[in-house]
Parts: C-alpha cells; sequence; structure tokens
C-alpha cells in the first residue's frame, strides 16, 4: 500500500515536471523570430559585439561555448540544444557535411561576405567543396611557441628541435591527437592527412620517443606555461601564441621549414536550425567591417576579413602569428576529415601514447 | 494511528526517492545499457573484456599504484594528527578541527591550480630552491606530483572519521591501562588503535575510493602524461566518441570499488563504523 502510493506520487511528480518542461519548449517556440541559439569555441568573440548585434537586430542571441571539437561534437549530438549557428575547424565541418547535418548558407542574404579573402574561401574547398555550407571566421596556423632566451631561431626552424635531449622537460607538446600526429608527418615529409598505416606507425614511434623530452601535453594552458617561463618552447596554435606574445616579449613563433597545419573555423548552419533567417543576420554580422576588427583585436587569430588590416599598424601586420605570409600559408595543409577507420586507428595510436 | 503515521512520513521520502530515481537509478540503467551493447545497439561484453587490453590494464594497475600509495600517506599522516588533536587540552577543539576543514570551503580546482603555480619548473618551489642554491627538481607532471595532489585533497576525509573514533574511546579505559603499568606504546597498539579500527576503515574507504576513480587531479597535475584508468574513459566518452566502451569500463571500475569496499569492511565488525557508508 505505503509503496503503491510513493510510486502513484513519484510518476505524479514525474508528469508534472515533464509536462512543464514541454510548455517551457513551446515558449520558446513562440518566440522563435527573436531569438537564436549559437555555438562557439570559448573565448572566441567580443562581448561587445555580441551585445550589439542583439541590439541592432532585436534578437536574443543564446551563447553557448565549447573548448575542443570533440566537445562540440558530442554536444551537438547529444541534441538536446537546437542550435541555429554552429562555428567549429575545418575537418568537423568536413564530418559534418559526410553525415548530413549541415544546410547550405544562403550567399546572397549576406551582404558582407565581400569582405572574406578568396584565398581562404578557396582553402576551404578541401572541407566545403562546392562553398554551400561555411563561412571563414579565423583561421590560424600550428608551430612553435619559443622563449629567445632559452632557445634561438635557428633551432626550432626544424620540428626536431623537439626530440633534443637538452631540451628534456622543456617542452610543452600540443594536447590533441591530430596535431600531435601532424608533428612527426611534416617532420618525415609525410602528408599529414595520411592513412596509410605504417606511416601512422612510424609517426607513433617518433612520439613515443618524444615523450621523455615532454614537460607536458597541454592545450589552453600552453600559453600561461610559457609566460611563466616554465618550458622553452611549446607547440600550439598561433592565435594561443600571439597571446602569449603579448604578456612576455621574449617569447616568439614560428612555422618549422617543414610546414605544419592551416586551419580555417567557419561558421555553418546545422541541421538542428529553426531561425534560419536570423542565423544569416549573424554570420553576416561577423563579416561586417567593424565587428570583424573588434573580434580581431580581441582574439588575435588570423583574420579572413580583408577590411581588418586597415585598422592595424606596422607592427601587427609584419606579424607572422595574426598576419602568416604567403610563404608560411604555403608550407601548411589542411586537415581533411578521418574515415571510421583511420580515426579509429589514430585515436587507439594516441591512447597508446598516453599509457607509454 | 502509527500506519497512518507511517504513511505521512513515508510521504516526506518523496522527495529524494525522486532524486535516486533520476539521479542514480536512471543513469546507471544507461550505463548499463551503453555498457552492453556495441554502437549499433547490439549486445556484446566486449566492452567488458576489453579491460584484458594491455593499455587498460596498464592504466587500472597505475590507478591502484596511486590509491594505494595516496592512501598509506594519508593514514600515515593523519592517524598522529588525530590523535595530537584528540589529546589537545584545550577547551575549544571544535576550532581546531575547523582548522582542518577550512580548505575544504575553497574550490578543490582552484586549490590544485595554486599547486600547478607551486611546483611548475620556474615556480614557486623551485625558486626557493634556487635561491637556496640547491638547484632545482622537476615535480609537476609526473606522478609523484598527482600523489601529492591527492594527499594534499583527500586528507580531511582520513582525519575526520579517525577523530571521530578517537573520540569515543572512554578515556578511563586507557587511564586503566596506565594504572596497571603499561607503556605508552602498548596502549597505543594495544587499546588506542584497535578501538578506534572502525575510523581508519571509514578514512581508508573515504580516501581509497575516490582516489581511483579519480581523473581531475591527473588531468591537472599529470600534464597528459599519468593516464588512470578515470583519465581513459573520460577520454573513451569526450576524445574518441565511444560511450559504450567508456561505460563498460565505468562498470569494472565501479565493481573493483565495490570489491574492494567489501573486503575492507570484512574488517570493521558488524558495521560499526565511525562514518556510514
Amino acid at each position: 500500500m505505503k509503496t503503491k502510493k510513493i510510486i502513484s506520487i513519484i510518476t505524479s511528480l514525474a508528469l508534472v515536471i515533464s509536462s512543464s518542461a514541454l510548455l517551457t519548449s513551446c515558449g520558446s517556440d513562440a518566440e522563435s523570430d527573436n531569438t537564436l541559439i549559437v555555438l562557439n569555441y570559448g573565448k572566441y568573440i567580443e562581448s561587445d559585439v555580441l551585445k550589439r548585434f542583439q541590439k541592432e537586430t532585436g534578437i536574443t542571441v543564446k551563447y553557448e561555448e565549447y573548448e575542443s571539437v570533440e566537445d562540440m561534437y558530442a554536444k551537438y549530438k547529444a541534441g538536446s540544444i537546437n542550435y541555429d549557428v554552429i562555428c567549429t575547424s575545418d575537418y568537423m565541418i568536413e564530418t559534418l557535411r559526410s553525415e548530413g547535418e549541415l544546410v547550405p548558407i544562403d550567399y546572397d542574404s549576406l551582404p558582407n561576405y565581400k569582405n572574406i579573402d578568396p584565398a581562404i574561401i578557396e582553402a576551404s574547398s578541401s572541407f566545403d567543396p562546392q562553398h554551400n555550407y561555411s563561412v571563414p571566421y579565423f583561421y590560424g596556423t600550428v608551430g612553435i611557441l619559443y622563449n629567445q632566451n632559452m632557445v634561438d631561431e635557428e633551432t626550432v626552424s626544424s620540428w626536431n628541435s623537439l626530440w633534443d635531449p637538452e631540451y628534456k622537460n622543456q617542452i610543452v607538446m600540443i594536447n590533441s591527437q591530430r596535431d600531435a600526429f601532424m608533428v612527426p608527418l611534416k617532420m618525415m615529409g609525410y602528408d599529414i592527412n595520411t592513412t596509410d598505416k605504417s606511416q601512422l606507425d612510424a609517426a607513433y614511434n617518433k612520439l613515443c620517443d618524444e615523450k621523455q623530452f615532454v614537460y607536458a601535453y597541454l592545450m589552453d594552458e600552453t600559453y600561461e606555461c610559457m609566460v611563466s617561463e616554465d618550458a622553452a618552447m611549446a607547440v600550439c596554435y598561433s592565435g594561443e601564441a600571439a597571446m602569449g606574445m603579448e604578456y612576455n616579449e621574449n617569447l616568439a613563433y614560428t612555422v618549422p621549414k617543414e610546414g605544419g597545419n592551416l586551419w580555417i573555423d567557419s561558421w555553418f548552419v546545422p541541421r538542428t536550425c529553426k531561425h534560419y533567417d536570423a542565423a544569416m543576420k549573424w554570420i553576416d554580422f561577423m563579416c561586417e567591417e567593424e565587428a570583424a576588427t573588434e573580434n580581431f583585436e580581441y582574439v588575435w587569430y588570423a583574420t579572413p576579413n580583408l577590411k581588418v588590416a586597415q585598422y592595424q599598424d606596422e607592427e601587427t601586420l609584419a606579424d607572422e602569428t595574426v598576419f602568416p605570409s604567403k610563404d608560411t600559408l604555403e608550407r601548411c595543409d589542411i586537415y581533411k576529415a578521418y574515415d571510421k577507420d583511420t580515426l579509429d586507428y589514430t585515436t587507439l595510436l594516441w591512447k597508446k601514447l598516453k599509457a607509454y | 494511528m502509527i500506519s497512518k503515521l507511517r504513511t505521512r512520513t513515508s510521504f516526506l521520502a518523496g522527495p529524494y526517492a525522486l532524486w535516486v530515481l533520476i539521479c542514480t537509478v536512471l543513469p546507471l540503467l544507461f550505463i548499463l545499457y551503453y555498457a552492453l551493447t556495441n554502437d549499433n545497439g547490439h549486445f556484446t561484453l566486449d566492452n567488458f573484456t576489453a579491460i584484458a587490453d594491455p593499455i587498460h590494464l596498464k592504466s587500472l594497475w597505475l590507478s591502484f599504484q596511486v590509491a594505494i600509495i595516496t592512501t598509506v600517506i594519508c593514514l600515515i599522516m593523519a592517524y598522529p594528527a588525530a590523535l595530537i588533536l584528540h589529546n589537545l587540552k584545550i577547551s575549544n577543539k571544535s576550532f581546531v578541527v575547523f582548522l582542518f576543514i577550512l580548505p575544504m570551503w575553497m574550490n578543490f580546482m582552484l586549490r590544485i591550480l595554486a599547486w600547478q603555480n607551486i611546483l611548475s619548473n620556474n615556480g614557486i618551489l623551485n625558486n626557493i630552491l634556487k635561491f637556496l642554491g640547491l638547484g632545482t627538481i622537476h615535480i609537476l607532471y609526473t606522478k609523484s606530483a598527482v600523489i601529492l595532489g591527492m594527499v594534499y585533497d583527500f586528507l580531511p576525509y582520513m582525519i575526520l572519521p579517525i577523530y571521530n573514533s578517537l573520540s569515543k574511546i572512554n578515556d578511563d579505559i586507557v587511564e586503566a591501562a596506565a594504572d596497571l603499568g603499561a607503556k605508552w606504546h602498548t596502549i597505543l597498539f594495544r587499546i588506542t588503535l584497535p578501538l578506534s579500527k572502525d575510523g581508519i576503515i571509514s578514512g581508508v574507504i573515504m580516501v581509497f575510493v575516490p582516489s581511483l576513480s579519480s581523473f581531475v587531479v591527473s588531468n591537472l597535475l599529470g600534464g597528459g602524461k599519468v593516464l588512470l584508468i578515470g583519465n581513459v574513459i573520460e577520454q573513451e566518452f569526450t576524445l574518441a566518441r565511444n560511450w559504450n566502451l567508456g561505460s563498460g569500463l565505468s562498470i569494472i571500475l565501479m565493481i573493483f570499488v565495490l570489491l574492494s569496499m567489501s573486503i575492507m569492511n570484512n574488517e570493521d565488525d558488524a558495521g560499526k563504523g565511525g562514518m556510514p557508508l
């Protein structure tokens, strides 16, 4: 009797909770035209731009952040939130495209799209061949951030400096599977998108060999570690490097002579989008001269927006970290999405390396 | 009348029952479902047998090592501390207990981040050593740093139950032993220690279990070089997107936790432990 009563109470409570959840979700549908759910990398927008967008368009933005590409995929796939517009990296866009998750972008409704560098749009064809689905937001390279007091420029001009016993416990390696494998693959002259298992194995052996010299595998903490001079060199993204160089003038950044990775973060509209027009307004706003400049001056990654350069001083324009030279870009390749088999294989190798 | 009262009071258990249902039972069922299926939704036991994989065995073994060392260090530090605390002849003992709990009021991540700053290559510790002309040591992002972080974090969970069980010992017994000529070490090893066994067991469980499954401390102080079984599970859920394997390994880990708890609880006569579990 008692248990029956408890069960009935629980069921009624559960009903109440679920029905109120249903009501609120209906409620958010009703205010559809005036909201926009945005998903972006963390620390990847100037908050003022976000405020101005809401003020100028009258659209309420629900702004969400994520840390790594994998987090984004997990959040999106969990399906509990209907994102309207998302910014993520090249090979993940390719993965989502192959899964049929992308909605074409109406480029005619983006008057500011003309500000975007045609060279970067062209480079995007590696993950968006017909240019239907993506609008570039920022791009950058993967290279070595080093402390000029501890390492000289000549040493870091090649990736093999990361295997130099002299720098034992002074090397920060990038804590991301794809980027970590890129380093030995480039060093040995292989394609960074290779699916050849013997080449991947060779890269894995190199990384195992390197582990004894590695101080730590880091991502977001890299620049703090370099700023406080805990390590001599670090493999990291160009924006992370730019941020570090701003706090410690001994730091410098280079893309080694063997070349590296060029990555492009772009906006796309996922299948879950419920506010398509607002999403277009958002993407267009991100391409706008003023917004792009503000974002650039906050994020410090290379911007594909051609209008931004006119507001920058000589020193910034000459800075390889935020305005990579043509020569540097030619040495760099864009990641292609791995097929399932290769992805599983490299994931396994990465796990083996971590347990090594 | 009484039965009516019981029905009324059992109603009060409703919110908790609901909580347990939504936040404990359902998630466990989900995990069990994922553990028993592959990514096509077919039944499989592969996610359990995967523990035999050399990588997983290695990290499980490493987790056990770290958990055991952490527990032993905590015990060696906590028992004398609790004993001294108990024997303090001051009126306001709760203030001293408060001092032990105080660090726990600050966010645990912040305290671990502070350790990063202390132990790093160019950190506070190394700068002091350099100043004293003693050279530098490399400790951050090693197994030792992970153990240190865990000891720091879990020590209060060892001190408090031991202190509790020491407080329950009747002083007359200790006095009687002393009157009958027992030396201090006899009193310690023949009387105090056996009588505080329940507290020790609670403390050991409360330190051993979280350090066996922890992944946050090794993430922050291990620098991605110390792969505990908790890290493997975390990475299966995030990086590798293999929820099935992650769930399977979680259940295996839960079995290990339950096993070690039951072994220790067997030592605890009829569950008179200082802290209920």
